[in-house]
């Protein structure tokens, strides 16, 4: 809120304003209160619905917070019994309810279980409290396959990543610090890989990939998705600004190759691979299409193949589906709040993504 | 004492350590036989071998797909038909009327990704363009506001998908706020035209951030010193924008365009999550006519997915190739000043 008032007093002033607002200072207020509103709602809408109860989820217009009915254990009745206010003719008071036929509703005042009264529907609200359904993030774990799905993704994300890093410092390591011959061919090749997005080659990517035997397997998922021409690109340019008089020391300290590609080179790289980390955490994590191709068995679904599968289904369990998806972001979210400053500079910087 | 992050970062590295050490003595003899050019061999063939199983193999696979009939999915088993199924996909006596098409699908895809391409990305860019002149302003919190326009750019499109999907449902929080203020209620995701809209809206709502950011670097990289003299000079903001930032922006502007105009082409996962492709085909593009085609429908046709799938291909590579031109040009540009 401080921040909304400091920029409150923030304005351009001088002639053709209004009361000390210039035009544009009238055009970027409206356009970030909208932006916070229209950005952040969504997702905040998400996170109070996913504790709301089924019934509350149908209801039109929807409340704002989550709300649990409040219950009274009413003598002579075994279960508790939900409470409403009712304001009638009688003045308003709070009753349990019995049962209801109709448009009426037979109705009991706790205090004085023995007198049923009859309370028209319409005069009458649930009467509710504050309170988070929490059910709705257990029960996907306990009777569906959420938490399978979870282990899944958390897999193929941790996986992918760790040989990502590893196979794209490889080649950025050979194609900065190697003369060879051939070597321009391989960076046009890396470079022609950037064209060629998954979506124009799904039919033989699967097809080579049932005939390795990868249909079904997680690491069908992992493996066509580790060579980065991205990450080969970063990691490369910051290799090149290492310079080879270290490399040229180490050669001379008898270090082989590989000593100087994992004792020196990959420590000093450390700030670009940590950005690819980041970037390949929320890519894998995030990848749906190609899941969605190769995976057609329940058990080896990741998050968003799963929680796509559920909300395609006939009959959508919305209270599942919104907790579910707010588990599906919270990695993200996570990453967002710690890294942010990596990610943005890493995407001014290369234009990745 | 060490610290907890230290020992947990020892318990990763020192395994990995002591694997790197263990394979030194053999990939010292391979360099003794091989020299330099067998060691970027060997420090390219992990990466290169993943390049070529699953991303130059399948390229080339994807022209004789294309070339073959019939449902199976290895290529031996498959019949030549030469480019009958390219002929099949623009076999149309009327291309401005899809029900004279054999492959209607395929024209509807066509003509939804063409008309989601043109004004999503006229759209987002003018959308990005105005949000990133804004946050260059002398603003307190821009880190703050810049992450709210980002943070959206991280969300899984499923997770965008289903998000929108609960609020523009007809009884979500949308149509609760327009009878608050006394409109009447739209079928959002049901009515053709309004998902259509729904689809541009939502997959720009996860995209802005990203475009902004680019956008932003550019402007803060317009020297300070143009604008000094602009106000001196006393030029209206408006004349300031046309004349100075404008064209200094230029560069990025267009990187950004074509980068945009190559998602837009590939549209698939919001959209899809959010509305199927439907109501029945108003949000069916290529992509998903690729997927259904080749994947989930019930008669097969892997071959027609590939030679749509090369269309969409060629259209993508012009692309890319005017995105790295660009690129060249604006590292030239730089270079001189």
């Amino acid at each position: 809120m401080s921040r909304v008032t400091a920029f409150l007093t923030r304005r351009r002033g001088g002639p053709g304003s209004i009361l000390g607002w210039h035009w544009t200072d009238i055009v970027t207020f409206g356009w970030l209160a909208a932006g916070l509103i229209v950005m952040f709602g969504p997702a905040l809408w998400l996170i109070l619905s996913s504790f709301k109860t089924p019934a509350q989820l149908v209801e039109f217009p929807p409340s704002f917070l989550p709300f649990e009915a409040r219950t009274a254990v009413v003598e002579g009745f075994d279960e508790p019994l939900p409470l409403y206010v009712v304001t009638d003719e009688q003045g308003p008071r709070t009753l349990a309810e019995v049962r209801r036929v109709g448009t009426v509703a037979q109705m009991v005042d706790p205090a004085n279980p023995a007198e049923v009264q009859r309370v028209d529907i319409a005069d009458r609200v649930p009467d509710r409290q504050f309170g988070l359904a929490l059910e709705n993030y257990t029960e996907p774990f306990v009777h569906f396959d959420f938490l399978l799905y979870l282990r899944n993704s958390v897999f193929v994300t941790l996986v992918a990543t760790a040989i990502t890093l590893l196979t794209n410092s490889m080649a950025a390591f050979a194609l900065s610090k190697y003369q060879f011959r051939g070597r321009n061919a391989v960076m046009l090749t890396v470079l022609a890989t950037l064209m060629i997005p998954l979506s124009v080659i799904l039919v033989p990517l699967y097809s080579i990939i049932s005939a390795v035997g990868l249909f079904n397997s997680l690491w069908g998922v992992i493996l066509p998705t580790v060579a980065t021409p991205t990450g080969i690109f970063l990691l490369r340019q910051y290799m090149l600004t290492i310079p080879d008089e270290l490399l040229e020391a180490a050669r001379m300290d008898h270090a082989s190759e590989w000593q100087i590609y994992w004792r020196i080179v990959l420590p000093l790289t450390a700030p670009a691979l940590a950005v690819l980390a980041i970037f390949s955490v929320v890519w894998r994590w995030n990848d749906f299409l190609w899941p969605l191709v190769v995976l057609s068995r329940r058990e080896v679904y990741t998050l968003q193949v799963g929680l796509n599968t559920y909300a395609g289904e006939l009959n959508v369990q919305w209270q599942y589906i919104l907790s579910m998806t707010v588990v599906t972001m919270i990695p993200v979210v996570i990453v967002f709040i710690f890294l942010q400053r990596f990610i943005t500079t890493g995407i001014a910087g290369t234009g990745l993504k | 004492m060490p610290r907890v992050s230290e020992i947990a970062g020892a318990v990763v590295t020192a395994p990995l350590a002591w694997a790197a050490q263990a394979i030194d003595p053999a990939l010292r003899f391979w360099q003794r036989l091989t020299g330099q050019g067998g060691m970027a061999a060997f420090f390219l063939l992990p990466n290169m071998t993943v390049f070529g199983l699953f991303v130059i193999l399948p390229l080339i696979f994807n022209f004789a797909y294309s070339m073959t009939s019939g449902t199976a999915l290895f290529l031996a088993d498959r019949e030549f038909v030469g480019l009958a199924q390219f002929q099949r996909l623009l076999d149309c006596s009327d291309f401005t009327d899809p029900a004279t098409c054999q492959e209607d699908q395929f024209l509807i895809a066509v003509r939804n990704t063409a008309l989601f391409v043109v004004l999503q990305v006229t759209l987002l860019i003018v959308t990005a363009t105005i949000t990133a002149l804004i946050l260059n302003r002398e603003l307190r919190g821009r880190s703050f506001w810049r992450a709210v326009f980002f943070f959206p750019v991280l969300l899984s499109p499923v997770v965008v998908g289903l998000i929108w999907r609960w609020i523009l449902q007809r009884d979500g929080l949308l149509n609760a706020g327009m009878a608050g203020v006394g409109l009447e209620p739209i079928n959002w995701l049901i009515e053709r035209n309004w998902a259509f809209a729904a689809a541009i809206g939502v997959t720009i709502w996860a995209h802005l951030g990203f475009y902004t950011l680019i956008l932003l670097a550019g402007l803060q990289a317009i020297p300070k010193d143009l604008y000094e003299a602009a106000e001196m000079d006393g030029t209206r903001p408006g004349r300031v924008f046309w004349r100075i930032t404008l064209p200094l922006l230029m560069p990025n502007l267009l990187v950004v365009i074509v980068l945009a105009l190559i998602r837009a082409v590939q549209v698939f996962d919001e959209a899809f999550v959010l509305t199927g492709g439907g109501p029945g085909t108003a949000t069916l593009f290529l992509t998903q006519y690729i997927y259904e085609v080749g994947f989930a429908s019930l008669l097969k046709n892997p071959g027609l997915a590939a030679a749509a799938s090369i269309l969409m291909g060629g259209v993508l590579v012009v692309l890319t190739l005017l995105q790295l031109a660009i690129g060249k040009r604006n590292e030239k540009r730089a270079k001189l000043k």
